[in-house]
């Protein structure tokens, strides 16, 4: 047999340089992996070197104002809560209920194959597009304009598929043997989902729920399409009202190219950061929870 | 069908982990087999942060064959009257529920293909994917969309060149090599860095990456695509990291004892085997990572300009598709007019684009996925 072996011409037999290389290259990869680490630590650094120090009080209480030493975020927190509430509102019912449709009640049929994959595709579309999407709805369509109730719409379109797909995960987690035993005893399906399964499944549903809400707080660019406004002296008393979020008083500020905004940039990016890490911390205690008692 | 069944014995197999993990010598895996064997697995996978953290990671995730349990479900409505036509409303209320889904992705199809069509009214579509010229906002008017793909492409071809090494790196050593200690430290620090808001991203870029450019390349102007592509990177590091390492974990265990037998290396085991075996995960991930770049809005809004410039300086400032669309709605630009439609041009081509990315990692999937007894 002289045809050319793939895998013994392949073969390279030197165990000591093999060696060698699989060392240098184990180093390579932790080296990768702690740059991401690494990254991560100097941005905090960074900001928190930048922004600490004009964090105060007043800070969080005051308005925005032409000179940045007076300036505050009280709007951008009342808005960003404005937004947060109404689009908890709106997503979570939505949400919910289309993933105890898909796992519970679709037919399991090119119908609701063709539901999940334009799910899953939703999931990936540029959030500015979802602004383009709120911009002509509603702020034009629905003639709601440049308002908190718009803003908090086009939100709940672009959180709601990661939403579904977690709350999807979460109901499809409970075991099947639950759903039985209830069908047993001859509970209907609704009684079956009410009383057993979404009880059951709440926890994993409200930790996908609270880290949309998470990424909602920190998005931009849809609410710029939308038209939180940059300069806002008030707060919004209505759904109606215009706006500003948090984000978007950081763009604003950062935009600016005196470097004294950009210290009070940096301040509310702490201030939002703090705000999404508290997000974060009640997921992943809802998550422990979960694990341990399934 | 053969499909079907393939994918009930998986679920099987989430159900009961202790069947699936095969003990093998512990000895050959010094540092631990890594979580990928734990029997916890199945519960963590569930509720995996980062993914949800992503949008875009959904993506694999949502997928109708993703592997998953099916509910058992009650065949028929029974008992009286009143409970079956409360089944039915129930139910009903449910589907119209799901079809916000369906309606949200037809609105913004119909939204950007109406606004789109009166803006190729008055512009030639010709014009409009030809022309090297974008200045809708001064006369005389040029519509070339080609400098704004040029400057999105740039920047995220930059962005990728940091991210996909990196993250694949980063994928090998979280699913071969690290401890489960270290897992615990490292994969938390990146659901953080996939976490953390774009416009913070932004300000990273311009304050602090910007300025060290300068001093390292004296000619970098303020706002330049490099600055952005660097940061970008960083930010979707964790998206690649996360999809490879999943793709990885799911490579069989007895495939890696195979390459050990024969006396292969860790290297050569990670990178002959494992890699190869999860292909399609891996390039889908980095499909999807690009996808992401090519949308990502505030990272270059803030650091790379507003300057659409067709050049391949990465030094120079250059303006991306969707920094254009956050420029004129910033702006004061009359309803209706056809500087006002741009944004539905724009947004339509950028929405077409990662599309069809979506779509090709979607693909590649599906075709290429390796199922493994």
């Amino acid at each position: 047999m002289s045809s050319p072996d793939p895998v013994r011409d392949s073969f390279d037999p030197r165990p000591k340089t093999r060696g060698n290389v699989a060392r240098v290259s184990a180093a390579l990869f932790l080296g990768a992996t702690a740059l991401g680490v690494l990254a991560l630590v100097v941005l905090l650094a960074d900001i928190w070197r930048d922004g600490a120090g004009s964090l105060s009080v007043d800070f969080l209480t005051s308005f925005p104002s032409r000179f940045a030493r007076r300036a505050g975020i009280k709007p951008g927190l009342a808005g960003s809560l404005w937004i947060l509430a109404l689009t908890a509102l709106f997503s979570f019912p939505l949400g919910v209920a289309t993933a105890i449709w898909l796992e519970e009640y679709a037919p399991r049929n090119g119908w609701s194959r063709l539901i999940q994959t334009n799910i899953a595709n939703l999931a990936a579309v540029p959030s500015v597009v979802y602004g383009i999407l709120g911009l002509a709805v509603f702020v034009r369509g629905l003639e709601l304009g440049r308002s908190v109730l718009a803003g908090a719409l086009t939100l709940t379109l672009l959180i709601l598929p990661v939403l579904i797909i977690s709350a999807q995960e979460a109901i499809r987690a409970v075991p099947n043997s639950i759903r039985l035993a209830a069908y047993a005893l001859g509970a209907t399906r609704w009684q079956t989902i009410r009383q057993q399964v979404l009880p059951m499944a709440m926890p994993g549903i409200l930790t996908g729920t609270i880290l949309s809400l998470s990424r909602a707080v920190g998005e931009t660019a849809p609410l710029i399409l939308v038209g939180a406004l940059a300069f806002v002296p008030f707060v919004p008393n209505g759904p109606l009202d215009g706006f500003t979020v948090l984000p978007m008083q950081i763009f604003d500020w950062i935009s600016r190219p005196q470097a004294s905004f950009h210290q009070i940039a940096a301040a509310a990016i702490l201030v939002l950061l703090a705000v999404l890490l508290a997000f974060n911390l009640v997921a992943v205690l809802l998550r422990n929870k979960y694990t341990k008692t399934l | 069908m053969a499909r079907r069944d393939e994918e009930l014995r998986r679920a099987d197999r989430l159900v009961a982990p202790e069947e699936q993990d095969v003990a093998g010598p512990a000895s050959e895996q010094p540092s631990g087999a890594g979580p990928a064997y734990s029997e916890e697995q199945p519960a963590e996978k569930a509720l995996d942060v980062l993914p949800q953290a992503y949008g875009t990671a959904a993506l694999a995730k949502g997928l109708p064959e993703a592997p998953g349990r099916e509910t058992v479900r009650l065949p028929v409505l029974q008992g009286p009257p009143r409970r079956r036509r409360q089944e039915a409303l129930i139910s009903g209320i449910l589907f119209v529920a799901s079809a916000v889904s369906v309606l949200t992705t037809v609105g913004i199809v119909a939204v950007l293909l109406f606004e789109a069509a009166s803006f190729f009214a008055d512009v030639s579509p010709w014009e409009f994917l030809t022309g090297t010229t974008w200045a809708p906002l001064f006369q005389p008017q040029h519509f070339g969309v080609v400098p704004l793909l040029a400057g999105s492409l740039l920047v995220s071809l930059g962005a990728a060149l940091i991210a996909l090494p990196v993250g694949l790196a980063s994928a090998i050593y979280l699913s071969e090599y690290a401890s489960r200690r270290v897992n615990r430290i490292v994969k938390p620090a990146l659901e953080v860095l996939a976490g953390i808001p774009t416009v913070v991203y932004g300000y990273f870029a311009l304050t602090f990456v910007t300025p060290l450019l300068r001093q390292v390349w004296p000619a970098t102007e303020i706002f330049n695509a490099a600055s952005a592509s660097i940061v970008m990177g960083v930010m979707i590091i964790p998206l690649v990291a996360s999809l490879s390492e999943d793709a990885m974990s799911a490579v069989p265990r007895a495939l890696r004892e195979g390459a050990y037998a024969l006396g292969a290396t860790k290297l050569e085991v990670s990178t002959r085997t494992v890699v190869p075996a999860a292909l399609s995960g891996i390039v889908a991930s980095f499909i999807l990572a690009i996808s992401r770049a090519i949308g990502e809005t505030m990272i270059v809004t803030i650091a790379a300009g507003a300057t659409p410039n067709l050049t391949l300086n990465p030094f120079e400032s250059v303006q991306t598709m969707t920094a254009y669309i956050v420029q004129v709605s910033m702006g004061e630009v009359a309803f209706g007019s056809v500087e006002y439609r741009t944004i539905f041009a724009v947004g339509l081509t950028l929405f077409a684009l990662t599309l069809i990315m979506n779509g090709i990692s979607i693909y590649v999937l599906r075709r290429f996925r390796e199922v493994y007894e």
